[in-house]
């Protein structure tokens, strides 16, 4: 506004008259680019709507005719009961994935922001992100073609030596189709979206704040830990949200290697103990009658519902946090 | 950089760094450790995903030619030597190209609506809206395209346009959130010049905003359509599987790349028990891996050009 200096009372004028002029293609843009955005809202509720429309034959349903009517639906149970073990199958799978991946890929960033050289860092940089589009379906069949075949020693090792804790109890199913496996599998998924999101934001610390660190004697980790960290806390959580999301999601891996099972069971290296949802409806709707894909989308309700608690919750914390970061 | 005749400021410097670290070999340690740490990190990482290219690029080069892409699978059985994924690469390019079709329009006009129109109620209801939907399962939105469908047309149906809609709900926030970032870069002073000279607001967006930022927003959906593109679980509910080519998107089912690999996968070792007729025992993992080795360059080239436009073709901003 400073280079050119109009006489003000003019310009006011013309945009006013400007703004006045809502009609013609000026309404029609506007009211088409509104109603798009209006259009969002309505698929999204459509979305709730249509699960729970095509759902609700099941729910509405008891468990014995359900088990009646449907092969495999286990006998003696209602909807609630039979989708309990999923949604426990589900938050396990992708909380180990996500326990194992977090750690690694905030030192991969940190390796890429902060400790590789700076031309290294950029083709780094550009691997990551392509390794982040990878469809899950090769990680899938990498996970149970290339890394279940020797993975049986290490998991059986773990077993034997820890077995007294209940999440490692033995016997090591062999081969391995088991929690464990998919949980590194996609741990690896989701590690390289952890990792772009958190260069990403290491990338933005002020450079204010790591001079000043630097100028009083910090080393490089000292730097880390009182520079970076604290600036990309929340950058951090919501790029482990967004693993968590995806890990949650995730058909095709768990599909390919998991031996599923109903149970609420911790065995990580058993077979046939856990399934998760997402995995259970790709592996049952082909063949699934009527009925029976009403069930399945039941439980995918469950799912959208947990995903978009956990989409909410990571957005608050985010939220929160920023009102303290030093990021204004 | 003045220099004193006995010491140079580096010498100094390290001097300075020397007398610290004797001071405190703690933190020298701690430093050393966690870089050895980081270091590590890195390496661990890198393992399994050198591997997983590896192992693609080691089991897919093998099948991977100009016969594999160029036939389908119809009249493919047992341990033939034969077979392509030329169906699964018409499916997965019309599917995905209708997806583009479905959310790109909705995409931009909305990050239009949010960036040039936006500030009530109804704007901040859809950017929390969108951030709700990035995080969709993508089987979920399998299951409502499959909802929608089944609610129409009775269940059972499975048409290629079904995958289509899944995968633009998937594709929608991402393509909303690029477009959006890209229409905020567009400097303020180029809507005002366009106003000064009396062009009408909408002209001004398509013009001039849009315009500016055309290259930026290419890039985006160049990105959305590699993240779809790779997409197995939706297309497995809604479009189902089949051995011979279909071109038609709204009749019947329809192959696509990944439900290939996925199929290929599950169909597992072949029983090869006459020994007259050619017959190869890892045919179907051979043709996965094939597959999966060209989802993966489809999905890399993508990237590459969408990497290359935003360089090459980005808003040249003089003053």
């Amino acid at each position: 506004m400073s280079t050119t200096a109009p006489p003000t009372g003019k310009a006011r004028s013309r945009s006013a008259s400007g703004r006045a002029g809502d009609r013609g293609m000026n309404r029609i843009f506007r009211l088409v680019s509104t109603w798009s955005g209006a259009l969002i809202l309505a698929t999204l509720a459509a979305v709730a709507i249509f699960l729970v429309l095509e759902a609700w034959p099941a729910i509405s349903l008891g468990g014995e005719e359900l088990g009646e009517q449907i092969s495999w639906f286990p006998e003696d149970t209602s909807i609630i009961t039979f989708v309990g073990p999923l949604i426990f199958g589900t938050l396990l799978a992708a909380f180990l994935a996500l326990i194992l991946a977090t750690p690694l890929a905030v030192g991969v960033a940190l390796f890429i922001s902060h400790y590789a050289p700076r031309r290294l860092a950029q083709a780094l940089g550009y691997l990551v992100d392509l390794l982040a589009a990878i469809p899950s379906v090769v990680y899938g069949l990498w996970g149970i073609l290339a890394f279940a075949p020797i993975v049986y020693p290490v998991w059986n090792g773990i077993a034997e030596t820890l077995g007294w804790f209940p999440l490692f109890e033995g016997p090591a199913a062999d081969p391995p189709r088991v929690m464990a496996t998919v949980a590194v599998v996609l741990a690896v998924m989701i590690l390289p979206i952890i990792t772009a999101v958190c260069r990403e934001v290491f990338l933005q610390t002020p450079k204010l704040h790591e001079e000043a660190a630097l100028a009083l004697g910090a080393t490089r980790w000292e730097l880390v830990k009182t520079a970076v960290l604290p600036f990309a806390r929340s950058g951090i959580i919501s790029g482990a949200m967004l693993g968590l999301g995806r890990a949650l999601g995730e058909t095709m891996a768990v599909l390919m290697i998991l031996s599923p099972g109903f149970l609420y069971s911790f065995a990580i290296f058993q077979a046939g103990q856990q399934q998760t949802i997402a995995a259970n409806i790709a592996a049952q709707q082909p063949e699934a009658p009527p009925l029976g894909v009403s069930a399945l989308i039941a439980t995918g309700l469950a799912l959208f519902v947990i995903t978009m608690a956990v989409n909410m919750a990571a957005r608050a914390v985010v939220a929160r946090r920023k009102d303290f970061s030093g990021a204004n | 950089m003045t220099t004193t005749p006995d010491l140079t400021a580096e010498q100094r410097t390290d001097a300075v760094r020397t007398a610290l670290a004797q001071a405190d070999p703690g933190r020298h340690r701690k430093d050393r450790v966690m870089t050895v740490i980081i270091y590590g990190a890195f390496v661990l990482a890198m393992i399994p995903l050198v591997s997983l290219i590896w192992t693609v690029l080691a089991n897919g080069l093998e099948r991977f030619d100009w016969y594999f892409l160029t036939v389908s699978m119809r009249g493919v059985f047992g341990g033939m030597d034969a077979g392509g994924i030329y169906h699964a690469i018409i499916g997965t390019v019309e599917i995905t190209l209708g997806a583009t079709l479905i959310s790109v329009p909705i995409g931009i006009l909305t990050a239009i609506y949010l960036v040039e129109y936006g500030g009530g109620m109804l704007a901040k209801w859809v950017t929390f809206f969108v951030d709700v939907m990035t995080g969709i399962p993508s089987i979920v939105a399998g299951l409502f395209a499959l909802s929608l469908f089944a609610f129409f047309f009775g269940p059972g149906i499975r048409l290629g346009i079904m995958g289509s809609v899944a995968l633009a709900v998937l594709m929608i926030p991402v393509v909303v959130r690029s477009t959006e970032e890209m229409l905020k870069l567009v400097p303020n002073e180029l809507r005002e010049a366009s106003y000064a000279l009396g062009v009408p607001k909408w002209l001004t967006i398509v013009k001039v905003v849009l315009r500016t930022s055309v290259a930026g927003i290419v890039t985006g959906v160049m990105l959305a359509i590699a993240r779809v593109i790779g997409e197995t679980a939706p297309l497995l509910l809604t479009v189902g599987v089949i051995d011979s080519i279909n071109y038609n998107l709204f009749e019947g089912r329809m192959m696509t790349l990944p439900v290939y690999v996925y199929r290929q996968y599950s169909q597992g070792y072949v029983p090869c028990n006459d020994p007259s007729a050619v017959c190869i025992e890892d045919i179907n993992f051979q043709r996965a891996w094939a597959a999966a080795l060209a989802l993966i360059l489809i999905v890399m080239i993508l990237n590459l050009l969408a990497r290359l436009i935003s360089r090459y073709f980005a808003p040249k901003l003089r003053g």
